[in-house]
């Protein structure tokens, strides 16, 4: 069979998002008498492509719309602008039966292993949901929910499918959530903060799966995170987001040795790292907290930003191409 | 142990939470030492009784939580054998708080100036003006416009109501700051600027800060020295430089593998500590590492590790401590950790 390039370029790419928009309208009647509403732009004019098999890291602080963008790449929102094609269909347009079979093949991660599970179901009821939701034959189920944990390396997993979740340590329940979330058999997951609930001397265990069986089953995956560090541990590359757009795009290693964007930068400095040799140097950037509710007019990220200059004030950056990244800054604008 | 440098000389603490019919030793003979001018990390992962031991230092433990042993020798007293009404009076005054969430720690209905007041006026005896002129210094010190003191705590930001809670702590001068987790709900940027206050309002006024997290990158940034505790006891505690360059405890050994770090070279495989601590309820008779530990021997298993004091106070409550080096070089290898190896 022949290919031409650009039907190549379709058949690498599972997921394109182009100029998505997530806007929420907060407060009630009340506080829009008293002036107290508004609109938050949780996620506004993202655009990006994965591509089939690549992981990647959505960064950034609270509030800046990373998980507001995982939810619409999983269907929990729906955009209020935009377009997002998951193998060339519209998210947003599914239905019925396409949207039965896209609920199969995308699944979500959460956060909070101690929140996933209704504490009054048994690991097995709970591993039961998605089959029956997915109408998978009954006979399969019980070798369904063996191999799925087999999967996250639960050791013998017939041990867990009476007990309850309480029952569980949270690095061993944080696995179940894993393996619900495989239980299909998906291509693509969207993992939000898996690990932050749990210590740190189990967190490493949980990651190691994750890119265990990312790799194995070849799993197109959005990590998102606020913590760099964990982020460069599982992908190889990373969007940054701040106050719902997207400042830079690049290479994980790329951006965590040589960040481009002064909220990159600020960001990358920030992190403290296991060593007590480092640097105590103030940080590059302005004090005080990003508003969603009432961002700066041009470049959402200026008024805590160290080389802010006029055209920041009046024009939004447009996300553009510089080498290896994606930037969206007017340092790096050549116009 | 305790000289003129020690401010804080805490020795065989205990302290007991009764649940039901049973009695949980949450924090079992603990010891260290609080020396003047230094911030103290006590690090370890959820209960390992380090909010316990933070709590008993103030005295401020829940109802069903005793202190059942040992001294807290603070400036010359023993805190533990004050009387309540004693202890109330060194709180604020001598000794202060900094809590996890400050949102937990301000009242949501008064103004921060009312709430600041209540130290000042209430505990520290200021006259209203002297009040007004500390609170607006307390607030220039923190870096908040002194403008926002008639603010209420929702119009803060989280990092905003933490600077709020560092300027209560400092309000009365205090020698000894007790802060637990004071950055964990933060983002990390705003971690970092609080982290910088913190440590530059310590160094310029020279007061002692016992800092409790679970994260070993704070305690590398910000801590002079750290205690390391596990299941209750202290394993290790020293200078935070000597404790993370050469940690002699195989549990700082694991901690270390388990955590990314994002400055280093790039990141091979992250080594978990397989296992669980054991339960409190039933504490093992030996070490309480030893069920997790690649290292461990039968003795482990049977002999609980007093914690001995080393060089430049680098103590270790460990049975193989003489051989760290060796064990270290073992540590350091993915498969040593595995469960099977």
């Amino acid at each position: 069979m022949m290919y031409d390039d650009t039907r190549k370029t379709d058949v690498e790419t599972l997921i394109t998002v182009r100029d998505a928009r997530l806007h929420y309208r907060v407060g009630g009647a009340l506080s829009a008498m008293v002036g107290g509403g508004g609109t938050v732009k949780a996620v506004d004019g993202v655009s990006f492509t994965l591509k089939r098999g690549e992981s990647v890291g959505l960064l950034g602080e609270s509030g800046c719309g990373k998980t507001s963008m995982g939810r619409l790449l999983v269907k929990l929102e729906e955009a209020t602008a935009g377009e997002l094609l998951f193998d060339g269909a519209d998210i947003g347009a599914l239905e019925g039966d396409d949207l039965r079979k896209f609920r199969t093949r995308a699944q979500l991660i959460f956060q909070n292993p101690f929140d996933s599970f209704n504490p009054r179901y048994t690991i097995r009821q709970s591993m039961v949901e998605p089959l029956t939701n997915a109408r998978i034959a009954r006979e399969e189920w019980e070798d369904r929910i063996i191999a799925a944990l087999e999967l996250v390396r639960l050791p013998e997993p017939q041990q867990y499918l009476d007990r309850y979740p309480h029952q569980l340590s949270g690095g061993q329940l944080q696995r179940v959530v894993m393996a619900r979330a495989l239980i299909l058999q998906p291509d693509f997951v969207v993992a939000d903060e898996p690990v932050s609930m749990l210590d740190v001397s189990v967190r490493a265990g949980v990651l190691n799966v994750f890119r265990d069986v990312r790799d194995r089953l070849g799993l197109t995956a959005i990590y998102i995170s606020h913590d760099l560090a964990l982020v460069r541990y599982v992908c190889e590359r990373t969007i940054v987001m701040y106050l719902g757009r997207i400042m830079e795009d690049g290479p994980t290693e790329a951006i965590v040795r040589d960040p481009l964007h002064p909220y990159t930068q600020a960001l990358v400095a920030a992190v403290p790292v296991p060593d007590p040799g480092q640097s105590h140097e103030p940080l590059p950037i302005g004090r005080g907290a990003p508003d969603p509710r009432n961002p700066p007019s041009g470049c959402v990220f200026r008024d805590r930003c160290p080389k802010a200059f006029d055209r920041c004030a009046s024009e939004v950056p447009q996300v553009q191409q510089v080498d290896d990244r994606r930037l969206a800054c007017h340092l790096f604008d050549p116009t | 142990m305790s000289t003129q440098d020690t401010l804080l000389s805490v020795t065989d603490l205990q302290v007991d939470y009764q649940v039901g019919a049973s009695t949980v030793r949450a924090v079992d003979r603990a010891t260290f030492d609080v020396p003047r001018g230094a911030i103290v990390g006590l690090v370890g992962e959820s209960g390992c009784g380090k909010t316990t031991m933070a709590s008993a230092i103030t005295r401020i433990i829940s109802d069903n939580a005793t202190i059942s042993g040992g001294q807290m020798v603070f400036d010359g007293t023993d805190l533990v054998s004050l009387s309540e009404r004693q202890m109330n009076r060194l709180r604020w005054r001598d000794i202060a708080f900094i809590p996890q969430s400050a949102m937990n720690s301000l009242d949501p209905v008064y103004t921060v100036e009312y709430q600041l007041n209540e130290v000042l006026r209430g505990r520290g005896g200021l006259s209203r003006r002297a009040a007004r002129v500390r609170s607006e210094e307390l607030f220039e010190m923190v870096g908040i416009e002194p403008g926002r003191l008639k603010d209420f705590p929702h119009q803060f930001s989280g990092g905003m109501r933490q600077r709020v809670a560092i300027a209560l702590a400092l309000a009365l001068d205090p020698k000894l700051i007790i802060a637990d987790e004071p950055v964990t709900a933060l983002d990390v940027i705003v971690q970092r600027q609080i982290l910088d206050q913190l440590r530059s309002l310590q160094q310029m006024l020279g007061i002692s800060v016992v800092m409790v997290t679970h994260d070993i990158s704070v305690v590398a940034y910000t801590c002079d020295h750290t205690v390391v505790m596990y299941a209750g006891k202290v394993v290790e505690s020293g200078r935070t430089a000597d404790l993370l360059r050469t940690p002699v405890h195989p549990y700082t050994m694991g901690l270390k593998n388990a955590f990314p770090d994002l400055k280093g070279a790039e990141q091979g495989l992250l080594t978990p500590i397989e296992g669980a601590p054991p339960s409190l309820m039933n504490p093992p008779d030996g070490c309480r590492f030893a069920s997790r530990c690649p290292f461990a021997l039968e003795m482990c298993r049977s002999v609980d590790p007093a914690l001995m004091a080393g060089q430049d106070g680098h103590a270790v409550a460990c049975h193989r401590a003489a051989e760290a080096p060796a064990l270290r070089a073992e540590a350091v290898k993915y498969e040593t950790w595995q469960e099977d190896a």
